[in-house]
């Protein structure tokens, strides 16, 4: 079992008459960046604040870096590190007064709680923040000092709760370049996400949870095999068109959906530059004339539908 | 851990003092406010009701027990803005001490509250009001008023744990007036129609006022209350310090 980061088996937690995670089952080896990828709601975050011992189960046994972490909270809370939705920071101190009051507090000792708030403002690039207070951080720089924070003991395994969220692409960009570099140190990082290109550029394997339970793991490149692979999306000019469209793409006419008032239609596609060249010339040759064409990932909502066999996601994004 | 229950507390009391140091405005205003209430009650509402004499002598350590009570609210906001806010997940994901916040923040506030009746018999003493008794007895009656701010402490701590949002606060913040005023810090109880005076007679913060106008020689004091003065914070601590403490280990439930 020493190559075992996190086990989870058989979770359960209800809020009241709510149920947020109904028998979740999940392993995470050792050195490895681990997704967990659902909606909201689906209980990501509950199982994150069970593991970091902020929670506790119903039901079910779990382990973090050889723990329990009901019977050995403290042992577990020497070995984490926590990067929630929300910055846990004081947000009256500065940076630097918060990572050595953090670091005190994991009982470093003053000296050594000083050095490592240092270390880790250079290593973030928060050197220079001075005395300012956090909450007068911009979001970006809130979230490093958030990891920062979490990385103080240089944690066996980190946690990180959709840790992009209502980042903009460039503080997006610093998280994700963090995250990889904490990997090539050693240490396991479960990480929750509603975006499947972030559990795709960086975790090794993918745990799809809905409804409080795992429906589907596997390796990024796995799952998207499952669920059709990667998809184009022609917009064409003329409604009148779309069924001329369909009729040219090079898939079953059941996989490709149609979207009459967006003029938008979409199918999945396996080799990426066959399939866009092939579709180009087709719509040339049909005189159908298209305003955008482009490849991308199937996006959570079409793996949800694909798993599920449902399409239970609210359309908040439209 | 108990070895680190010290240095882990200590660690959340600076922390509550580095706030101070970052707005030391809204700590002056903290200290200012009974000052304030002093000068009115002193000066513009003036002369309490069935009180015979140097109205000052009786009004400060009123002033000094209210004050004490309305550090609840004050704890009350402190700790629910801390439960509302991420940094209370960070401290209870890290190996610290049990309960290391909570002792954090009564050491603040009694510091506080230390500082507030430094402040306030200041100023009463700058308006001519003297203290009778020596020294013993003037540290005996702050040493009660401080047990009775205790006291109201770990209540304030229990209603944040329980309440937990911020509107209720405001309630607290209201409802602590009355409560206050349902005392003998403004007029003595026998002023006022019987039944009246028999509540503000059982408010404990009366025992205290009462206690400590005995012990700095002023009207209204009255022997004997010193007991009362004593068991009514210990009786609520009793009470609200285990009921808080189980509260906040029950925040992983």
């Amino acid at each position: 079992m020493a190559d075992t980061a996190i086990t989870v088996e058989g979770v359960h937690k209800t809020y009241g008459d709510r149920t947020a995670l109904d028998g979740l089952d999940l392993r995470v080896a050792r050195g490895t960046v681990h997704g967990v990828l659902g909606p909201n709601g689906a209980g990501k975050t509950t199982l994150v604040r069970i593991l970091a011992t902020l929670l506790r189960p119903d039901a079910g046994r779990i382990q973090v870096a050889g723990h329990d972490i009901v019977t050995e909270a403290q042992a577990v809370r020497f070995r984490i590190g926590l990067l929630g939705q929300h910055a846990a920071l004081d947000e009256e101190l500065g940076g630097r007064q918060n990572l050595e009051m953090f670091g005190r507090l994991y009982h470093l000792g003053a000296r050594h709680a000083r050095v490592r708030a240092g270390e880790l403002l250079d290593r973030f690039g928060l050197g220079d923040t001075g005395r300012k207070p956090v909450r007068a951080y911009s979001g970006g720089m809130r979230r490093r000092l958030d990891l920062a924070a979490s990385l103080i003991t240089e944690p066996e395994v980190l946690f990180l709760d959709e840790p992009t969220t209502g980042l903009d692409p460039r503080g997006r960009a610093e998280v994700w370049s963090a995250v990889r570099s904490l990997v090539g140190g050693g240490t396991t990082v479960l990480l929750t996400t509603q975006y499947l290109e972030e559990a795709d550029q960086l975790a090794d394997r993918i745990s799809v949870v809905d409804r409080g339970r795992v429906i589907a793991d596997g390796t990024a490149d796995e799952l998207k095999a499952d669920t059709g692979g990667d998809r184009i999306d022609v917009v064409l000019r003329h409604p009148g068109q779309l069924g001329a469209a369909v009729a040219l793409l090079p898939v079953p006419k059941e996989d490709v959906s149609a979207d009459r008032d967006r003029r938008l239609i979409s199918a999945p596609v396996t080799d990426r530059m066959a399939a866009l060249s092939g579709v180009v010339r087709a719509l040339e040759e049909a005189g159908i004339e298209a305003e955008d064409i482009a490849l991308r990932r199937p996006t959570l909502d079409e793996v949800f539908l694909h798993l599920t066999g449902r399409d239970d996601r609210t359309k908040e994004a439209v | 851990m108990t070895t680190y229950a010290l240095t882990d507390s200590w660690t959340m009391t600076r922390r509550e003092l580095a706030h101070w140091a970052r707005q030391p405005v809204q700590v002056l205003v903290a200290l200012a406010f009974p000052v304030m209430l002093l000068m009115m009650f002193g000066y513009l509402v003036g002369g309490g009701r069935g009180v015979h004499g140097d109205y000052l002598g009786y009004l400060v350590p009123g002033m000094l027990a209210l004050t004490m009570a309305f550090g609840l609210e004050g704890t009350m906001l402190a700790v629910t803005q801390d439960l509302n806010k991420g940094v209370i997940d960070r401290f209870r994901s890290m190996p610290m001490a049990n309960g290391a916040v909570l002792v954090g923040r009564s050491a603040a506030d009694m510091l506080q509250s230390a500082l507030g009746l430094a402040v306030l018999t200041g100023v009463g003493y700058a308006l001519g009001w003297r203290a009778h008794g020596g020294p013993g007895a003037f540290l005996a009656a702050m040493g009660l008023l401080l047990l009775f701010r205790f006291a109201m402490l770990w209540i304030g701590i229990h209603l944040a744990l329980v309440a937990g949002k911020p509107e209720l606060v405001q309630a607290v913040q209201i409802l602590v007036w009355p409560v206050g005023f349902l005392s003998n810090a403004f007029a003595l109880p026998e002023s006022m129609p019987g039944w009246l005076g028999t509540v503000v007679g059982w408010n404990p913060m009366s025992h205290t006022a009462t206690a400590v106008r005995d012990l700095l020689g002023g009207p209204g004091g009255e022997p004997g209350h010193a007991w009362a003065a004593i068991a009514w914070p210990l009786a609520l601590l009793a009470v609200f310090f285990p009921l808080a403490v189980r509260r906040f280990a029950r925040l992983s439930r």
